[in-house]
């Protein structure tokens, strides 16, 4: 085979034992690479409800098909899967910089790691030689100092590490596992996995040659996207950057603002992609094999954070700035820097901190549940001093905190639930599901949790293509459409900033494939891979008990507290009536059954046929579910 | 005979270079046919999110890996500045690694032996490769004196510019 490595390793930490298992091409072929093998690979190494942090559930790594080449963006990434601490369901992410290429070169496709290490370990993958070294000396260790010290030890520069930090030790439902300082397999808690499983690293060297089928072929292609990549369809990732949304979404009523509790932010000039742009960065760096540069820099020039430096994108300043009511760029960027320190995910931790936040303003906790800690909204210190305490899960708070906001508010109890951001347990990004509703639809059917990079739901109602504050049918086909397109880039593991250097779209992506595997596949065989990792993360999700409709839903406060904000959208809110309406939509486009399941035709049209006997048992669970549902539906009409 | 402040190397500008490793792979590509930095004659350190550099040979004037090598296995070209390996004579000890400030001299992991900037340049552009691809243009396959000129020419500004800002 031609740019996948052809090889998947096994590895149990438990016992120490390595295995390698050949990757077929009819798998290759099927699943891509990235997180549509990753599902795959999931779903066959794992036993039914197994807890995400037993050490029974495996935490994988994975390339892509491009990874190693010089394909701008495809070639320098990984993507890692398991089952999340945080939904029950699909845990999946994927980082760019510099790791993936060298486990590419390693020789991996895949890495499936099971078992919990007696110490806290990590794993040094040499080419061919693979060891479990000690980490102990790592112990809460910064993912910074991880990876500086593993490489001397190690005694090479080039060595990538990819590790966590003091979070994803402690099982943080919402850790990180991050490379290359600030770069982050960042959502759904793959951190948490790590840390329970005693795996603080894994270190890589790659010295193997990666070929592709067709050299002079994928060199005029790769030549031609990086010319492109110079082009408009990159600009706002080579300018601005993702912090231009700021002044977009604000403009919009959908720049969510005090934990969902307005739609636009007062302090947004000082927290804009414009000012960040003119007062902090420094300076605009990439990625390996990237004709983009989209990392912006920022370092804070005075003040009590003087020095902090630290990559910043819109979701991260949103999340630790509007969305806590904090208009201080200084402070924002010293978060960031903590966050990535501790090693958390940069967006669920702004909305965790100002869902705190929210409560504290509501009476539902005290300062003296803070541990004094004046957590109002705008405090940008108070902000800095909980980070810390969720970081190292320190006090009641800290460490309720640290599950999340959904298991928080359990903790917590009363009324807390109702200012818990999340669906089906990850944190929501940053886009104000009130105003933007084709968004509210397809976060809330995505098989990871509260997620804008499941199907890009949001782009219709940002871009004006439809009308944002309604649900109404035919937005279904637009999320099912997408979703086919977000699962291969993920597979491939190309960068989404690149997809609109894609030109001719899906006979772009197949060609890049095929010139780089010599695989042949057409644009609807690719199309119908898209569809078959959907499927699969669907069922993944009914087998663990989490994936159908009641769990496809927005969060309480999206869905009660109307917009305030004068404008367009004050008093808008999501109702159940235009969510049943989306989700029916939605469910009839893919196929699948009112309850949201796969039908067994469906399963056998995108070749899983053989997990069809999971979506019959979930129908049966639903049929016989449904009469108690109808008198208690009665006896609440009779009141 | 090409005067020695006309010989062309490859450097890249400090300012520019973001340390995203594309010279490695147009290396590779080109003189391996394969994509593989450890085969590339040219490196990218990157430190940090702020230093980033692409590093490779400069074809010193009296170049120090020459007069290292204990076996006269390292020559250079008269014209170019190109350091050339005999492949024969070279048994991969080293030396020349100690002996290069710039750390440009490389071992090649399938070969065993030391290789380094060969300056590919091709028919089209009269540039190596890795100037041609990279997406920042911070490579420049340039003479000392161009390199010496561009320097003087930015002290220049930089000096007037802060003389402005301060009589302003």
């Amino acid at each position: 085979m031609f740019a996948y490595a052809g090889k998947i390793l096994h590895v149990n930490l438990t016992t120490g034992e390595m295995k390698n298992e050949p990757l077929s091409e009819q798998m290759a072929k099927d699943y891509i690479g990235g997180i549509g093998l990753g599902i795959r690979l999931l779903f066959d190494n794992s036993k039914p409800g197994t807890d995400a942090y037993d050490p029974e559930n495996p935490i994988i790594y994975l390339t892509g098909p491009l990874s190693g080449t010089m394909g701008p963006t495809g070639g320098n990434s990984y993507a890692v899967v398991s089952k999340s601490p945080a939904t029950g369901g699909i845990g999946n992410a994927e980082a760019h910089g510099f790791f993936g290429p060298d486990l590419k070169r390693a020789g991996y496709d895949a890495i499936v790691i099971i078992g919990k290490a007696p110490k806290l370990s990590y794993l040094w993958v040499d080419d061919d030689k693979v060891e479990i070294r000690n980490a102990e000396y790592l112990k809460y260790a910064t993912v910074k100092e991880t990876d500086d010290k593993i490489r001397a030890e190690l005694g090479d520069f080039y060595i990538r590490v990819s590790a966590i930090g003091e979070a994803g030790e402690k099982m943080c439902r919402f850790a990180a596992i991050i490379n290359d300082e600030f770069r982050a397999i960042g959502r759904s808690g793959m951190g948490g996995v790590m840390g329970s499983k005693n795996l603080k690293a894994v270190a890589v060297r790659g010295t193997h040659d990666v070929n592709v089928a067709n050299l002079e072929g994928f060199k005029e292609f790769v030549k031609l996207i990086y010319e492109r990549m110079k082009g408009p369809s990159t600009k706002k990732y080579k300018t601005l950057g993702t912090p231009e949304n700021v002044l977009v979404l604000n403009s919009l009523s959908a720049l969510a603002t005090r934990n969902w509790t307005n739609a636009t932010f007062e302090g947004a000039d000082k927290v804009s992609g414009e000012y960040f742009n003119e007062h902090y960065v420094k300076k605009i760096v990439g990625c390996a094999t990237c004709g983009m540069r989209c990392d912006h820099i920022g370092v804070v020039p005075e003040g009590p954070y003087k020095g902090s430096t630290s990559r910043l994108e819109f979701e991260c300043l949103w999340s630790m700035g509007p969305l806590c009511g904090i208009d201080r760029l200084d402070a924002i960027i010293e978060a960031m820097r903590i966050v990535n320190e501790y090693g958390m995910d940069g967006i669920s931790i702004g909305v965790v901190v100002a869902f705190a936040m929210d409560l504290y303003e509501h009476g539902i906790i005290t300062k003296e549940q803070t541990e004094g800690i004046d957590l109002k909204f705008g405090n940008a210190e108070a902000l800095i001093a909980i980070i810390h305490k969720i970081g190292k899960r320190e006090g009641w708070l800290g460490n309720a905190l640290a599950e999340g906001v959904a298991r928080a508010a359990d903790i917590i109890g009363g009324d807390a639930y109702k200012y818990a951001c999340h669906i089906k347990g990850l944190e929501l990004p940053g886009y104000d599901l009130r105003t933007l509703k084709t968004a509210a639809l397809g976060f809330s059917v995505s098989f990871r949790g509260a997620c804008h990079l499941r199907n890009g739901a949001y782009s219709p109602d940002v871009k004006g293509k439809v009308n944002r504050f309604k649900i109404e049918k035919g937005r279904g086909k637009m999320i099912t459409e997408e979703s086919y397109m977000y699962n291969i880039i993920d597979s491939l593991i190309v960068c989404k900033f690149s997809r609109g250097t894609y030109y001719d779209g899906w006979k772009d992506l197949t060609n890049y494939y095929t010139l780089a595997t010599g695989i042949p596949i057409t644009p609807e065989e690719m199309i119908k891979d898209g569809d078959r990792i959907e499927n699969l993360a669907r069922i993944f999700n009914i087998r663990e008990g989490k994936g159908t409709r009641k769990y496809d839903d927005v969060p309480y406060k999206i869905k009660h507290f109307p917009v305030p904000d004068e404008g367009p959208a004050k008093g808008v809110c999501v109702n159940d009536e235009e969510m049943a309406v989306g989700l029916d939509d939605y469910y009839a486009s893919r196929g699948w059954t009112v309850d949201g399941i796969p039908t067994v035709e469906r399963l056998q049209q995108v070749g899983l046929g053989d997990l069809a006997y999971i979506a019959e048992d979930a129908m049966k669970a639903a049929a016989e579910a449904k009469p108690e549902v109808a008198p208690e539906a009665k006896a609440q009409g009779g009141n | 005979m090409v005067r020695p402040q006309d010989r062309k190397f490859v450097t890249a500008d400090p300012e520019k270079c973001i340390g995203c490793c594309v010279c490695e792979y147009a290396c590779s590509m080109v003189n391996e046919k394969t994509f593989n930095p450890t085969k590339s004659r040219i490196r990218a350190m990157r430190m940090g999110p702020l230093i980033n550099m692409a590093i490779t040979c400069r074809h010193c004037e009296d170049p120090a890996c020459v007069a290292a090598c204990p076996r006269d296995a390292l020559s250079q070209e008269d014209d170019s500045g190109i350091i050339r390996v005999d492949e024969n004579a070279c048994n991969g000890c080293g030396w020349c690694i100690s002996a290069c400030q710039f750390g440009a001299m490389n071992m090649h992991p399938d070969k065993k032996i030391v290789f380094t900037c060969n300056s590919c340049t091709d028919n089209d552009t009269k540039e190596p490769q890795c100037v041609k691809w990279c997406p920042e243009e911070a490579l420049t396959y340039v003479t000392a004196e161009t390199l010496a000129q561009k320097y003087r020419q930015k002290a220049v500004k930089n000096l007037f510019q802060a003389a402005e800002a301060k009589s302003k």
